[in-house]
This record gives structure tokens, sequence and C-alpha cells, in this order.
């Protein structure tokens, strides 16, 4: 494939910076940050597997793959913390949150 | 041929990812996320990574964003109208922020980078296994550990009193 490497990278990067302005953006909704986080991290893969498709290194490519385990703890623990809170206060506007027990 | 659909699946990428990001309901944004995902799949499918595009699917497209939409689904949300959106005075500290990272992009583009050769290699998924089971056993056992840490986390949040 006859890609420059730059504009993976410049693609990656735009994902990335979309990603940034979602979590910004809509901080008061935790689905909608957790929805950031998601596409940034999917940037950093693309970014991974670019780099990994260049230099034809596996390394790369297996980030990705730790970087999927990752984001699936990480989703699963955040959605359980989110049902957590919900019932709790019958929200997920985090604006709500904002004191601590104990 | 190729470096064609993979502009055309940068841009379905791109489009999607703002539509996501833009979306008025969660369940709107996963949708449009879902699309971005399949986008990105055949992306890596074309940098030589099938492996790593059927995961994206599998995990990804099919198993996270369902997650996603089980629990919207099942938090039964008040109306969507009530939850805040964000105004514009939410939407300027990130667009502040594109605006960087863009700046700081076209900057590195129009400095005299090093002109990089294209090409990509194809990695086949023998070289693939063979560096994550030899080289990378431990990071493998770890992972492991940490998605057992998860779950036994979730067991705990999602327990009922």
């Amino acid at each position: 494939m006859s890609v420059p490497l730059s504009h993976i990278l410049i693609v990656a990067s735009l994902m990335f910076a979309m990603g940034l302005g979602c979590v910004i953006a809509w901080r008061a909704n935790v689905i909608m940050m957790l929805i950031g986080i998601e596409i940034m991290l999917n940037a950093v893969m693309l970014t991974f597997v670019g780099g990994s498709a260049h230099w034809g290194i596996a390394d790369g490519q297996l980030f990705s793959l730790m970087l999927m385990a990752l984001t699936s703890a990480e989703v699963s623990l955040a959605l359980a913390m989110v049902v957590y809170l919900h019932r709790r206060k019958q929200t997920v506007n985090t604006d709500r949150f904002d004191s601590m027990k104990g | 041929m190729e470096a064609t659909v993979f502009y055309i699946l940068a841009a379905i990428l791109l489009i999607g990812t703002l539509c996501a990001i833009t979306a008025r309901q969660a369940v709107r944004a996963i949708v449009y996320l879902v699309v971005s995902f399949f986008a990105l799949a055949l992306m890596f499918y074309l940098l030589g990574a099938p492996l790593i595009a059927a995961f994206e699917v599998i995990i990804y497209a099919g198993a996270i964003m369902v997650l996603f939409l089980f629990v919207i689904m099942m938090l039964e949300l008040e109306s969507p109208e009530k939850l805040p959106k964000p105004r514009f005075s939410d939407w300027w500290p990130a667009l502040a922020l594109v605006v960087v990272v863009v700046g700081a992009l076209a900057v590195l583009l129009l400095s005299h980078v090093r002109a990089v050769p294209p090409g990509f290699t194809d990695i086949p998924v023998r070289q693939f296994a063979y560096t994550l089971f030899k080289q990378y056993g431990v990071a493998v056992e770890i992972v492991s550990m940490q998605l057992l840490f998860a779950l036994v986390g979730a067991l705990y949040l999602g327990r009922r009193k």
C-alpha cells in the first residue's frame, strides 16, 4: 500500500483530538466521557499499527492488542462504576457527584 | 487502489467520529462509533494486521460498544432532553485544544521533514504470535491478571446490598 506514514499519523492525531474534545466538551456526562476515552485509545492503536506496518516489526500490533485488553478491563470497571453511581443518585451527571463519603 | 480505499476509510472514520461526539443522544453516538470502528478495522487490515482487524471488530465493535448499549439501556436514564447538553461555552476549551493539536500537526508538516519512503510490510500472523508468546509472555500473564482484577472489581461494584 502506497500511503505515507505521515497521513496515517494525521488521521490518528485528528481522531485523538476529537476524542479529547469529546471528553472536555461532554464533561457533565460520564458515558460520553467514556466514549471520548475510547476514541482516543483507538487513535493510539492506529498509530501503533501504522508504525508496526512501517517498520515491519510485530511489536506495535502487539501493543495494540495489549491496549485492547486494557480497554476492555477499563470499560468493564468504568461501566460498573457508572451503574453504581446511577444507583446512588439516579443520574449520570458529574456535577451531581460533588461530595465524598466519610 | 489500496490508497484510494484507505482515504475513503479515513474519511468515514473521521466523519463517523465527528458525528459521534456531536450526537445528541448517547445511543446514537455509540452507533456512529461502531461505524467508525468498522472503518478503523478495515484500515488495520490494509495496514497488514488482519488479527488486530478481527479483534477490533469482535472486541471493540462487538463487545465493548454493546456493553455501552446495555448499560445505557439498563440505566433507564431520564428523558434525554434533561441531560445537560454541552453549550458553546463548554465547547470552546475543546475547540481550543483541537486547534492546538491541528496547529502542531500543521507546523510539523510544513517544516522540512525528512521524507520517509512510503510502503508497508505485511506482518504474518506467525511472526505476531511468535513475538507475543516468546518475547512478551510475561505481558500476557500480566494482562490476564489485570482482566481477573477487573472482573472482581466489577462484581464488587455491581453487587446488591
